[in-house]
């Protein structure tokens, strides 16, 4: 084993440890704490799938995130309603079921990706960051002007959605699910980097040139990566509306972009557990530090600063050195 | 049968132009050395073929297909395996990853690439930027391989090695030859080298294939004329 996977496991040991230790001193909002960096970490190996492996710099990853959360908010205020989505020529109505609309959340979210990406990835470098925040954006306004489902105010969703077996209002049968779900996402993220496709696209991060050299196309491996990113991402979304049961325009707006991406690079771009890691320390500082001042996020900026700058394996990087890593 | 045929071509970088008609036939199982003076236009020849530069004018047709039209990816696929001029292996990734990334289903996969690059097989699990010069080349000579192509084009491939590891290298070229039938052009400058391997040469300068012929005919005034030795 490498001194990464020790980090990786410590981590998971960790993350397991917070709940029973929250249980233990009866503080049941940690276990919703745990439960958002769950959430956010999948997130986040969402976008490191593009950012990490593929270097594809998205500032639009919330136009993913908010379309899962928009698929699960549509979906259950149907439902909760009993009005069908459509009635012609098909009738599609609403559903409670956890599954079901993660499918949605992830195949609308990979369509929408599918569409970004061909266009953005046409482009490289400073114009890729500026499309991808555009997409989000113009989704951003679209949501706020959108008037059947909340607009600028968001919906809300009075019951949680439901999962076979499970009652997910307990927070503790909640945040089991969001560990799996994590757990899946973490497993597929560390075969992806390890199989033919992960190791093109790491090639392709490198050498596009070098990479079509060989008969791979860099654009259709980016894209696939690209429409893979968004998918997880967009199961995320789903799964944080469902938290909260409230969805807003806020999950596309270009601050969540940035906080996905900050989760990324906080634990370590293109690190297995950077995501989870980088989640973890943000949740733990809002929660530290928010209690100090409401301004607390310039100390988070200060950190993000010496960790671009002092430390540019995030912080799985700098527990495990530079020699597993990515340049 | 002709594999790959180069007809007149032409190249433009910009507003110079590098070549003004290269024309030379690969048949299935040849060796062909490209040779000339440094900047006659080997290597945009190369990268021309792979798609690489554009082409102003003329015709590269490669097993009935015509590679001007498709673009470097696909060229590639239908089997032109590229060994670049300067050693250019995936940096970030380990000796194997390197093979797997690259892998078509064929004859060559990791164990025949281990047969004929033994030392591969020992760094396998190895960065490819931490290895020597001479590991890079055999690196993106296995690598080329594992996309199974029919024609294998070796820009450069023993430029800047010490003498051991270049005949390490000649060693593995030969044995391709003698083995797997591959064609393959090969653009080097040690005359004597080539000559042990070479079916045929082609001699460019100033961007025009101005000889071919056996390499043994080339003459040392021939030699000194275009090549400078």
């Amino acid at each position: 084993m490498t001194r990464e996977s020790y980090i990786n496991a410590g981590l998971t040991f960790l993350l397991v440890l917070a709940p029973f230790w929250a249980w233990s001193m009866g503080q049941a909002y940690i276990l919703t704490l745990c439960t958002k960096v769950a959430i956010l970490a999948l997130a986040g190996v969402g976008l490191n799938i593009a950012l990490g492996l593929g270097g594809l710099v998205s500032f639009g990853h919330a136009a993913f995130f908010g379309i899962g959360g928009y698929a699960m908010g549509i979906l259950a205020s149907h439902a909760q309603t009993f009005d069908p989505i459509m009635d012609w020529p098909i009738l599609i109505e609403g559903t409670k079921s956890m599954p079901m609309i993660w499918l949605v959340a992830m195949i609308t979210s990979a369509l929408a990706a599918l569409l970004i990406g061909a266009l953005s990835l046409r482009t490289s470098g400073v114009y890729f960051i500026m499309i991808t925040l555009a997409f989000g954006q113009m989704l951003y306004y679209f949501t706020i002007g959108w008037p059947a489902y909340g607009g600028e105010d968001g919906l809300s969703i009075y019951v949680r959605n439901i999962f076979p077996g499970l009652n997910t209002l307990v927070p503790v049968q909640f945040l089991i699910l969001s560990y799996v779900i994590l757990g899946f996402a973490l497993l597929f993220s560390a075969r992806l980097s390890r199989a033919p496709f992960g190791l093109a696209l790491t090639a392709a991060r490198q050498n596009a040139d070098r990479v079509e050299t060989v008969g791979i196309a860099p654009f259709r491996l980016r894209l696939v990566a690209f429409v893979i990113s968004g998918a997880i991402t967009g199961l995320a979304g789903a799964l944080f509306a469902d938290l909260n049961r409230f969805i807003s325009p806020t999950m596309f707006s270009w601050h969540t972009s940035g906080e996905i991406m900050i989760f990324v690079i906080l634990g370590g771009v293109g690190r297995l557990y950077g995501p989870v890691a980088g989640a973890a320390l943000f949740i733990l500082l809002e929660h530290l530090l928010g209690g100090v001042s409401d301004y607390w996020k310039i100390f988070l900026g200060v950190l993000l600063l010496a960790v671009v700058l002092f430390a540019r394996g995030g912080l799985i990087g700098t527990l495990a050195g530079r020699e597993v890593g990515h340049g | 049968m002709t594999l790959l045929s180069v007809n007149d071509l032409a190249v433009q970088y910009g507003s110079s132009q590098a070549l003004f008609g290269v024309s030379f036939d690969v048949v299935q199982g040849e060796v062909v050395a490209l040779m000339g003076r440094n900047g006659m236009g080997k290597t945009t020849t190369i990268q021309s073929i792979c798609r690489m530069v554009p082409a102003m004018s003329g015709a590269i047709t490669f097993g009935g297909h015509d590679l001007l039209r498709l673009p470097s990816f696909r060229a590639a696929r239908l089997g032109l395996g590229l060994v670049p001029e300067g050693r250019r292996c995936f940096a970030p990734l380990t000796v194997e990853e390197n093979l797997i990334a690259s892998a078509r289903p064929g004859h060559w996969d990791l164990a025949r690439i281990a047969q004929l690059f033994p030392r591969l097989e020992e760094r396998r699990d190895q960065k490819a930027a931490s290895l020597s010069g001479g590991e890079q080349q055999m690196l993106a000579i296995a690598r080329a391989l594992m996309t199974n192509p029919r024609l294998l084009l070796l820009d450069e491939a023993t430029e800047g090695l010490a003498p051991v590891v270049r005949q390490e290298i000649w060693a593995a070229i030969a044995t391709l030859k003698r083995d797997s039938g591959l064609a393959i052009i090969v653009v080097d400058k040690v005359l004597k080298e080539l000559n042990k391997i070479a079916d045929r040469a082609v001699v460019i300068e100033r961007g025009k294939s101005v000889w071919a012929g056996r390499p043994d005919a080339l003459t040392p005034d021939l030699a000194d004329r275009y090549l400078g030795v």
